[in-house]
């Protein structure tokens, strides 16, 4: 009995160690590969350390790429302009729905609901026109305007809000404080695990975003990093020493962020998919 | 009294438009007007050079849509792609979940390291994954040596689309898997202890406590995953530089969308119905794989 036990034991640890292998494998081979120098990529051989340690492909799309930094810059710029608006009026517009009364509250709600389902295809085009006759097409506020509420988080903070103590506030008014003091003061530094993870994957969703920067952004000092890589990839087709390289400083600020709040990623998604 | 009482509600209402004006204005100018734009756009021949002109044809942009081999072509890629990936990504997803849950130890770590390709951009992991899709590329390497044919994984057209699904399924399984994780954690022990008092092996136990108890969560997945397959862009996008080839074997219905809409000149009413189209389709897919779930307790 004991022996048949350690035996599934060690079996289901053979499952975990060659998904964590296959998991991590591309990611070492692309770190590993943005510190080879070309003729070592060209030669194909499939070492992981590199023969001549270099960095300098990273010196590269730093320096002699102008446009790298400005890139990263934009995308920074960008996401955290739109993580720090959905935070505020998401959980406004969510609070407003959970709490307030008001003529259309269920409307509104409704409305939101209907727009989750809505797939992003059918309103891109009409955006583009839209951004277009504002004369907002390749511009920071024609990339971050139109992404500053988000109806998932909208209704996700409304659930939330829905299930928050309501004594507190009422003692909040109580002792004087307005509805929107109640909020600011009160309501919102408590929600702060769901405010960690609405922004987590706000940011996250704006950072790795491809299509709408790809629509929307034209000149290339606009470009947010997908986009810059994209066109790189075209220019240096065949380095793909830099590719690796630029595609590694890419993704860490990612990996900081979930190395920072990893537990607010887990909660934010079983939050997603739960009941 | 009564007056204050009112006071008090025409007071409540304006702070809740207030707090909601944010959000009305983008829900509106940037969610639901465009939903109607486009159906209006649908039935029209949009000129957009210049100042935009709209002609109309009624039905004609959708009519279209069956004489246009390229966009059967991106049904058919479509389809294929969802029916393929949606069933796999899940199953894997179960099974990682069931081993990481087993209570093993290092679950953390595990946990972290799945989770990586959840958060990598699409554009970087298609960029990874093209450069070990090279045909002297890392992949090509270890078939070679495990006696394993090698492919031309990005310009044979045969085998185009199967490189981006078993890329898609590696990077998003992991994400389902958090989700079926946190439902395991849901189901109550007391379940399992009866069933090991009936004398049910591990399989059995998973067979017919799990499996059964995670069907909630599983409709949730499936439809998550179909509605995601279905929109497939970046990755076709980057791994064609944007033509859905090699031969259109990486065409999907959304870069064909955007094909239309922003690359050809006066298709963007045609591509707007295509558009449309997608989004019933969607609607179809995914109302059939609810009933056929009988899950209504989703939400």
């Amino acid at each position: 009995m004991k022996k048949k036990l350690s035996f599934g034991k060690a079996f289901l640890y053979g499952i975990l160690i060659v998904y964590a292998v296959i998991t991590v494998i591309p990611f070492i081979w692309a770190l590993s590969s943005s510190f080879k120098n070309l003729d070592e990529i060209v030669s194909g051989a499939i070492n992981f350390i590199p023969k001549h340690f270099t960095f300098h492909n990273y010196k590269v799309i730093f320096v002699e790429q102008g446009l790298f930094p400005r890139w990263l810059f934009n995308s920074l710029f960008i996401a955290t302009m739109v993580t720090l608006l959905n935070m505020f009026f998401n959980s406004m517009a969510g609070y407003a729905l959970a709490r307030l009364h008001f003529p259309g509250k269920r409307t509104i709600f409704v409305v939101i609901l209907a727009v989750l389902m809505i797939p992003m295809q059918v309103t891109m085009i009409p955006n583009y026109l839209i951004l277009k006759s504002l004369g907002w097409l390749n511009s920071y506020q024609g990339m971050i305007i139109p992404t500053m509420i988000n109806a998932t988080f909208i209704f996700m903070m409304r659930q939330f809000f829905v299930n928050f103590p309501k004594e507190l506030e009422e003692a909040a008014e109580l002792d004087g404080l307005s509805k929107i003091g109640t909020f600011f003061r009160i309501v919102l530094p408590l929600a702060k695990p769901a405010l960690a993870a609405q922004a987590i994957f706000v940011f996250m969703g704006s950072w790795n975003d491809f299509m709408r920067p790809l629509i929307i952004l034209s000149s290339p000092e606009l470009f947010t990093l997908p986009i810059g890589l994209n066109t790189f990839k075209g220019q240096y087709i065949s380095y793909w020493n830099y590719i690796m390289a630029a595609s590694m400083v890419f993704t860490l600020p990612i990996l900081l962020l979930y190395a920072f709040f990893s537990r607010y990623f887990i909660k934010g998604i079983s939050f997603s998919g739960g009941k | 009294m009564k007056s204050r009482f009112l006071k008090r509600t025409v007071r409540e209402s304006l702070q809740g438009y207030l707090f909601l004006l944010p959000a009305l204005f983008v829900l509106l100018l940037f969610l639901v007007g465009p939903i109607f734009y486009a159906i209006f756009l649908s039935f029209h021949k949009v000129q957009l050079l210049g100042t935009t002109s709209f002609e109309f044809v009624a039905l004609k942009n959708y009519m279209n849509i069956f004489d246009d081999l390229r966009a059967k072509i991106a049904v058919w890629n479509t389809a294929k792609y969802v029916l393929i990936v949606v069933p796999c990504q899940t199953l894997l997803a179960i099974i990682l979940a069931a081993t990481l849950n087993a209570g093993m130890k290092g679950e953390k770590f595990f946990r972290i390291i799945y989770f990586l390709p959840t958060l990598t951009s699409s554009a970087v992991l298609t960029l990874i994954f093209m450069w070990m899709y090279n045909q002297n590329g890392l992949i090509n390497k270890v078939l070679d040596f495990i006696h394993l044919p090698t492919y031309n994984w990005i310009n044979d057209p045969s085998i185009a689309l199967y490189a981006i699904m078993a890329m898609n399924i590696w990077s998003t399984a992991p994400f389902y898997m958090v989700i079926y994780l946190a439902a395991l954690q849901d189901i109550p022990e007391s379940l399992y202890e009866a069933a090991e008092l009936d004398g049910a092996s591990a399989i059995q136990k998973f067979l017919y406590v799990t499996i059964p108890h995670l069907r909630p969560v599983t409709s949730f997945v499936v439809i998550m995953g179909i509605v995601g397959t279905f929109q497939l862009f970046d990755q076709s996008y980057i791994f064609s530089g944007g033509s859905g080839g090699p031969n259109n074997s990486t065409l999907t219905v959304v870069l064909l969308i955007y094909q239309y809409a922003f690359k050809n000149m006066g298709t963007m009413g045609y591509a707007a119905a295509l558009a449309f189209s997608l989004a019933i389709i969607i609607l179809i897919a995914t109302l059939i794989q609810r009933k056929f779930s009988k899950e209504e307790s989703l939400y």
